[in-house]
């Protein structure tokens, strides 16, 4: 396709705005233009000139995550925010940082850290990136690591939010104090949406100290019961973990369990000891983190990412296990079990169909399904987890939805339609065809 | 119409659970903002999700407004109700529903008293962490419309931080769930954006709440110190030293004053200022850190520190914190108590204006302050028997807010903007800011019925005509939800 030269309006509007290559695509979709804006105002003339021309738009950092979510049913312009790249607050006394939008998440640490504090966010590169991803990207696809048993996810750290809107309008919610209830907190809204309500162009974090010492103390245990034992032995302890993970290589393979404490020297020296004897079994403690920690699977297979409540851990290993067996796979999974998150990697060889089937399977399983005591009466919510395929080959997101049923997804349709009523800001790419 | 309504509303209650009597109005005429007050059309006290359901069902056929209302105890007239609306009470919805101490979850209703969770729960070492200042009365229902903190929110976080789950009843009448429970629930963060927009987008009829583990060890220091900017400079030692605490509380002079007139809390006497600070954690960790907050106290001037090592001297520590709002009813006729957030930085300088400006005005001002997180509680103190102290007093008060502005904090950090400070709310956030926020409001309450003429200054025409519904609402059209 040989490259359209860029409108008039949406050249008058950004200093850079270049026909699309092929590398600019997004889940096979090609754009026509790709922009990038280097200030807020810029960004709002850009989605201006947009809506006057109809077209379809897109937000993209260093595209880290862009092969999550599905695909766009229509993408005419890639708004980059790479030139969006300026840290414009860090007021260490207060622990508040108010960055632009394109700033990276890896270049924020740096600049944190010289201060000694961090945004408490842990999650590691993808497979094949360089580099985390930006700040704006992060909000967007809701991505955390670890340690979101301590300090949660994007959205608990994030206290103000300014986007711009699908008709250019620039608003601001929340700001840079902690502690602020003043409006509606349209940040909560823009994180985890996937560009689809508009474009994440600064934001205002929450810090925390960067603490003197960690102490991973880890452990091989016997199967999915065991497993669930040991967590909630740590997360039941007074010593404070602020993660608690688990990685399993195979079906009926050892579960890997390992606790991160983190403190002063001497607090996590002490409590590191107490932990190993807590969960027994020859456990060992390190400085560092065993290999497998935070690891997800290779880019080009399907991630699944598994929600649940923590009490039902064993059970979603075993309901994973037999719907996965059913299907003929074996997928390694590993993640964040206190917190309730774990990670299915399916490779990519694995037929489309199979996985398709993986993923029904388990969402129709009862650890996902209405809460135990109060099953089918109605008093707890429908359901109690999702599965989500993260990023997942062609064939494999042609195959099964990649969202699955979400709760009230007609308000959430609703609120799209305030937000965008053309439908043009990243159409298709969330739950429910949004 | 409303005649017709009371006798729907009676049959879906029962004949106990309306209330129309206009003396018995008047019982629910304002919530902790007493200076607000306006006698509802009628009261409801529904028992069960399914007759909120109906309840809002039938005031949006009739086109009357609806206001919840857990137990009255906002600060900012969130649950003030109308004269031509309906108030729907949840004070009888008060069971837990159940318990996951494996999951560290509860499924709670909303009339359950915010302690009562943590009470229910201690039993598998368990607490529900925010914890506002009136947990023992108010409603957790009435904490999901805040997004309600507490003293110890600056370690502990936010309501929002703690729930991962809500039944809710639209504005139009259906009952729906907003997240699964998990926290990490696909879709928009409905679940967040709801928390704390002060009961304008639905109302909640059952929440999921998240445990923390009881720490091992809490310890409570009080120090007191000449002027509290010798108490600002420890608290930002504290923060500098990379320490957490729990809560850092200040009281300044006339605040101590107060409490000790009224509850004889035996503060330090003839301090310019008292800090508690409490740390929470593991026993180890909380004792180092105690030895070194209680060193920086010292280097920043600290006359005299005392410690509280079990419940009791905590709650000896507590007891003129707790009561400092009440308090000072004992030396002033009236007063306004004020719900400023400052970046912490600013809290010395932001300080010595409201000095400059009580001065000025002539009026008195006690400041009671979250100081780790900059959340100011200036109590503007006036005798309210003349109409001119009052608007004095209520300029000084805008005064203070203006001044939270400028130094780019907030108009309210806890209690809400509610009735009390709508007016306020453009001259934190400009008219495109609203706007936007607005269109949440239009995404799930178009027809303008839920709490009405809260938070905005203006509302914002939806498109649609109030009260009149033209098609299936889509949740009900892709059968996700029940209509009642």
């Amino acid at each position: 396709m040989a490259a359209e030269p860029v409108p008039g309006p949406l050249a008058a509007a950004c200093g850079e705005v270049r026909p699309a290559s092929e590398d600019d695509a997004v889940a096979g979709v090609l754009p026509r233009y790709v922009a990038w804006p280097a200030s807020v105002a810029e960004a709002s003339a850009v989605l201006a000139a947009a809506a006057g021309l109809d077209l379809a738009v897109l937000p993209r950092g260093t595209g880290t995550r862009l092969a999550w979510g599905a695909p766009p049913r229509r993408c005419d312009l890639v708004i980059d925010t790479l030139r969006l790249d300026r840290v414009l607050e860090h007021e260490a006394g207060d622990l508040v940082a108010r960055v632009q939008a394109g700033v990276r998440i890896d270049d924020l640490a740096g600049v944190l850290g010289l201060a000694g504090q961090q945004l408490s966010l842990d999650f590691p590169a993808a497979p094949g990136e360089a580099g985390r991803g930006t700040v704006g990207g992060v909000l967007a696809t809701g991505a955390a690591g670890p340690r979101r048993l301590r300090y949660g996810t994007p959205r608990d750290l994030s206290i103000g939010i300014t986007v711009v809107l699908a008709d250019g309008t620039v608003a601001h919610s929340g700001g840079k104090v902690v502690k602020n209830v003043a409006g509606y907190d349209i940040g909560k809204l823009f994180a985890g949406s996937y560009g689809t309500l508009g474009l994440i162009v600064e934001a205002a974090f929450r810090l925390h100290p960067v603490l003197a010492a960690a102490a991973f103390v880890t452990r091989d245990c016997a199967g999915p019961a065991a497993a669930q034992e040991l967590i909630a032995a740590a997360v039941g302890s007074p010593l404070a973990p602020s993660a608690a993970e688990i990685d399993r290589p195979a079906r009926g393979a050892p579960v890997r369990v390992s606790v991160l404490l983190e403190g002063d020297k001497a607090g996590v020296a002490e409590r590191s000891a107490l932990l190993r004897e807590l969960l027994g079994g020859g456990a060992s403690i390190a400085a560092v983190p065993p290999a497998w920690w935070g690891r997800s699977g290779a880019a080009d297979g399907t991630l699944l990412r598994i929600a649940f409540w923590a009490g039902e851990l064993a059970a979603v290993l075993d309901a994973l296990d037999a719907a996965a067996s059913e299907a003929g796979l074996d997928p390694p999974v590993g993640g964040s079990a206190a917190a309730g998150v774990i990670y299915a990697a399916v490779p990519g060889s694995a037929p489309a169909a199979s996985v398709a089937e993986l993923v029904t399977a388990l969402r129709a399983s009862r650890p996902l399904g209405p809460a135990g005591s109060a099953d089918g009466d109605g008093l707890g919510p429908p359901s109690r987890g999702s599965v989500v395929v993260l990023h997942a080959p062609p064939a494999v997101r042609d195959a099964v939805d990649i969202w699955g049923p979400v709760p009230s997804a007609g308000l959430m349709r609703a609120v799209k339609d305030q937000f965008d009523p053309g439908h043009r800001m990243a159409p298709g790419r969330m739950a429910g065809g949004i | 119409m409303m005649d017709t309504l009371v006798q729907r509303l009676g049959e879906i209650c029962g004949a106990d659970g309306v209330v129309s009597d206009p003396l018995e109005l008047r019982t629910y005429e304002s919530d902790g903002l007493t200076s607000h007050r306006c006698s509802p059309g009628l009261v409801v006290l529904p028992q069960t999700a399914g007759q909120v359901a109906e309840i809002v069902t039938e005031c949006a056929r009739a086109g009357v407004p609806f206001v919840a209302r857990g137990s009255g105890t906002g600060l900012s007239g969130g649950a003030l109700p109308r004269t031509d609306g309906v108030l729907i009470v949840t004070s009888r919805m008060r069971k837990i529903i159940s318990i996951d101490p494996a999951s560290r979850r509860a499924i709670v209703e909303p009339g359950v008293t915010n302690l009562a969770v943590s009470k229910a729960v201690e039993r598998f070492g368990l607490f529900y962490a925010p914890d506002p200042s009136s947990q023992v009365v108010c409603s957790v229902g009435g904490n999901v419309a805040e997004n309600s903190g507490g003293a110890h929110c600056l370690k502990h976080g936010f309501t929002v931080h703690h729930v991962t789950g809500l039944q809710i009843v639209t504005p139009a009448g259906q009952l729906t769930w907003l997240g699964d429970g998990t926290g990490g629930s696909a879709g928009y963060d409905l679940l967040g954006a709801f928390i704390g927009s002060e009961g304008t987008l639905g109302i909640v009829t059952k929440i999921i709440v998240k445990l923390t583990k009881i720490p091992e060890a809490v310890t409570t220091l009080l120090a007191a110190f000449k002027t509290t900017g010798h108490g600002g400079a420890a608290v930002s030692a504290i923060i500098g030293a990379g320490i957490l605490p729990g809560a850092i509380e200040m009281m300044d002079a006339l605040a101590i004053e107060a409490a000790e007139a009224a509850v004889a809390c035996r503060y330090p006497a003839g301090a310019g200022a008292v800090l508690i600070v409490e740390l929470d954690g593991p026993q180890a960790d909380v004792e180092r850190e105690t030895a070194a907050v209680r060193a920086l106290c010292e280097e920043a001037g600290a006359t005299e520190i005392r410690a509280a090592g079990d419940a009791a001297e905590r709650a000896a520590i507590w007891k003129g914190r707790r009561s400092a709002f009440a308090a000072v009813g004992r030396i002033s006729p009236a007063y306004i108590v004020q719900d400023g957030v400052v970046p912490r930085t600013a809290l010395p300088r932001v300080l010595d204006r409201i000095a400059e400006l009580s001065a000025e005005a002539g009026i008195r001002v006690a400041n009671v302050f979250h100081a780790g997180d900059g959340n100011l509680h200036p109590l503007v103190l006036f005798d309210d028997a003349t109409p001119e102290a009052c608007e004095a007093a209520e300029v000084l008060s805008g005064a203070i807010l203006d001044l939270c502005i400028e130094h780019g904090g907030s108009i309210t950090g806890e209690h809400g903007v509610g009735a009390d400070k709508s007016r306020y709310m453009p001259r934190m956030f400009g008219a495109d800011d609203l706007a936007t926020m607005q269109l949440l409001r239009c995404a799930f309450d178009p027809a303008g019925m839920c709490n009405p003429g809260k938070i905005f200054p203006t509302p914002r025409l939806c498109g649609e005509v109030p009260g009149i519904r033209r098609a299936p609402h889509p949740l009900v059209a892709a059968g996700e939800i029940e209509q009642f």
